[in-house]
């Protein structure tokens, strides 16, 4: 018996991953999240996929959004998507990727598990619609 | 009314049949079931409280130390280098750094993780962090429940940090067997805010930043602080009022309510410790004083951080301190004083809840609010019209026979 609130929150990580050390993006959309009431996390520069992969699962994220303007997305998010699932975590994780990424390698990531690409000049509400929308149910 | 039908201690929670599965993952060392029980307990989610029920038995393993301090003090880079030289000799560490979050929003920017430098890639660091959520008064329960997920995981050692900005903040670490308060140097006034609560709650003082200008000058003063802290009370008298009241009375509502406001009085005196003395700093007039062999004086230690600095003579004060808290039996007052305290919180929360739904029912609190407003009632009568019916149900329940 227990009269108790639930107090559920959106809990994202904002990841920088790889040899990219461009993070104004990542700042402003970390703001922007805890803005609209999400608990965000901020993984600092330079992860590695794993380093990425542990944050999530120990962190429980709700949403993983990668930012990565180096151009190496297509060697880095399947990492990080493979090692969500070796913790089990991929299936009620959101993974969103947002950066320079080229059509052609949009298809693919998507393909791979990626929820959503974001490319520069999205507007913020655009991302922060999306996340509420399809952020995973969880018991 | 929900009336106690049935006895105080029949029933524990019971478990789902996925929470009891989360809980057997997550004690045979299930990453993902640890942190998803961490969310659950964050979040309140129905059923919770039967994980952290089923969890209890198997936690009293680790070690918990609290750090607390000023914004910027070096708290997150100090528990960084903690946990890697806690690693270095084999521990496993879990880390429950705890942020604020916005009054308006609720939304956080959780920091902490990123000075978290030297344990990337290592699971056997398990880093958590966690937002203030306006729980009230109810963020040193989700904490202390953290950390319990985490010692029943089997973590060595838990490190559980907060800005000590508050007395919500202070209630967070007091949740912890041994405490350390950061300072950083030429902080003149941080010292002086310590004054009030912080002071009396430090096992450990550590000035960190010690490479700084003005880094002796606090050490000074720190010293001289806890100098007069042990003068200034009396002995172990202050440790009557904690737990010594609630284990005799067993009902302790008022005296132990008011000891457990004050962590360990019983700091004062002189102690058996004299190889905390890291940088020499203070160290014979700290430990000199007094020859009980009964009491604690907070060591007053140096760090950098960044560096690396101090930082193994930190860990040889917490392990002084817990060898300290066990050999005194010191360990098992401060238990039961915890426990105390979080079974008065978690009666006070459901107590709080049943009158908050009262309220609800009797056309919420703004309504409320209106009619004392047009003084067709007073707050008095309301508090009275609500809780009284939950006193007739305890008046009930404690008589055994009704009469109403």
């Amino acid at each position: 018996m227990s009269a108790e609130q639930q107090e559920r929150a959106v809990r994202c990580l904002v990841a920088k991953v790889g040899l990219d050390g461009h993070d104004r993006g990542a700042h402003v959309i970390a703001r922007a999240f805890r803005d609209a009431g999400f608990e965000v996390v901020y993984s600092g520069l330079h992860r590695a996929p794993e380093d990425i992969v542990q944050a999530a699962v120990q962190e429980d994220v709700d949403v993983l959004g990668i930012s990565i303007l180096s151009g190496a997305h297509n060697t880095l998010i399947p990492k990080v998507i493979e090692g969500l699932k070796e913790y089990d975590a991929f299936d009620d994780t959101l993974v969103l990727v947002g950066g320079i990424i080229p059509d052609e390698d949009e298809a693919d990531l998507k393909e791979q598990g990626v929820a959503e690409v974001f490319g520069p000049g999205t507007p913020m509400e655009e991302t922060i619609e999306f996340i509420r929308n399809n952020v995973p149910e969880r018991a | 009314m929900a009336g106690p039908d049935e006895p105080a201690f029949a029933d524990a929670p019971t478990l789902s049949d996925d929470d009891a599965a989360l809980v057997e993952d997550l004690l045979s060392g299930s990453h993902r079931a640890l942190a998803r029980v961490i969310t659950k307990i964050e979040n309140r989610t129905p059923g919770y409280r039967a994980i952290v029920s089923a969890l209890h038995e198997h936690t009293g393993g680790a070690d918990v130390i609290g750090i607390t301090g000023s914004p910027g003090a070096g708290k997150s880079t100090l528990v960084d280098k903690l946990a890697a030289a806690y690693r270095d000799r084999g521990d496993t560490v879990g880390v429950i750094a705890v942020d604020p979050s916005s009054p308006y929003t609720g939304g956080a920017v959780l920091g902490d993780r990123i000075r978290m430098g030297s344990n990337v890639g290592d699971m056997d660091v398990f880093f958590r962090s966690m937002s203030a959520r306006g729980q009230l008064g109810g963020l040193s329960t989700a904490t202390a429940d953290a950390v319990k997920a985490l010692d029943a995981f089997g973590k060595d050692v838990v490190v559980l940090e907060t800005v000590g900005a508050g007395q919500n903040e202070v209630d967070v670490v007091r949740t912890a067997d041994t405490v350390a308060v950061l300072v950083q140097p030429g902080s003149g006034d941080d010292v002086q805010t310590l004054k009030a609560g912080i002071l009396e709650i430090g096992d450990v003082f550590v000035v960190n930043k010690a490479d700084m200008d003005g880094a002796q000058r606090t050490v000074a003063e720190l010293e001289e602080m806890v100098h007069r802290r042990e003068g200034g009370t009396t002995g172990r008298g202050a440790g009557h009022h904690g737990a010594a009241s609630m284990a005799s009375t067993g009902r302790g509502d008022s005296a132990a309510g008011h000891g457990d406001g004050h962590h360990d009085g019983d700091h004062a005196g002189g102690s058996e410790h004299g190889e905390s003395d890291a940088h020499g700093a203070g160290d014979s007039d700290a430990h000199g004083a007094g020859n009980s062999d009964e009491s604690w004086t907070p060591d007053v230690l140096e760090t950098v951080a960044n560096s690396g600095e101090g930082v193994a003579a930190l860990i040889e004060a917490f392990d002084a301190h817990a060898a300290y808290l066990r050999e005194s039996g010191e360990i098992e007052t401060t238990q039961r004083r915890r426990y105390a305290a979080e079974i008065r919180t978690l009666v006070r929360a459901d107590v709080g809840a049943l009158a908050t739904a009262e309220i609800e029912r009797r056309g919420g609190i703004e309504r409320l609010a209106e009619r004392v407003r047009d003084r067709e009632t007073d707050p008095y009568a309301v508090a009275e019209a609500i809780v009284g019916p939950i006193a007739d149900c305890v008046d009930e329940a404690g008589d055994g026979d009704r009469d109403d």
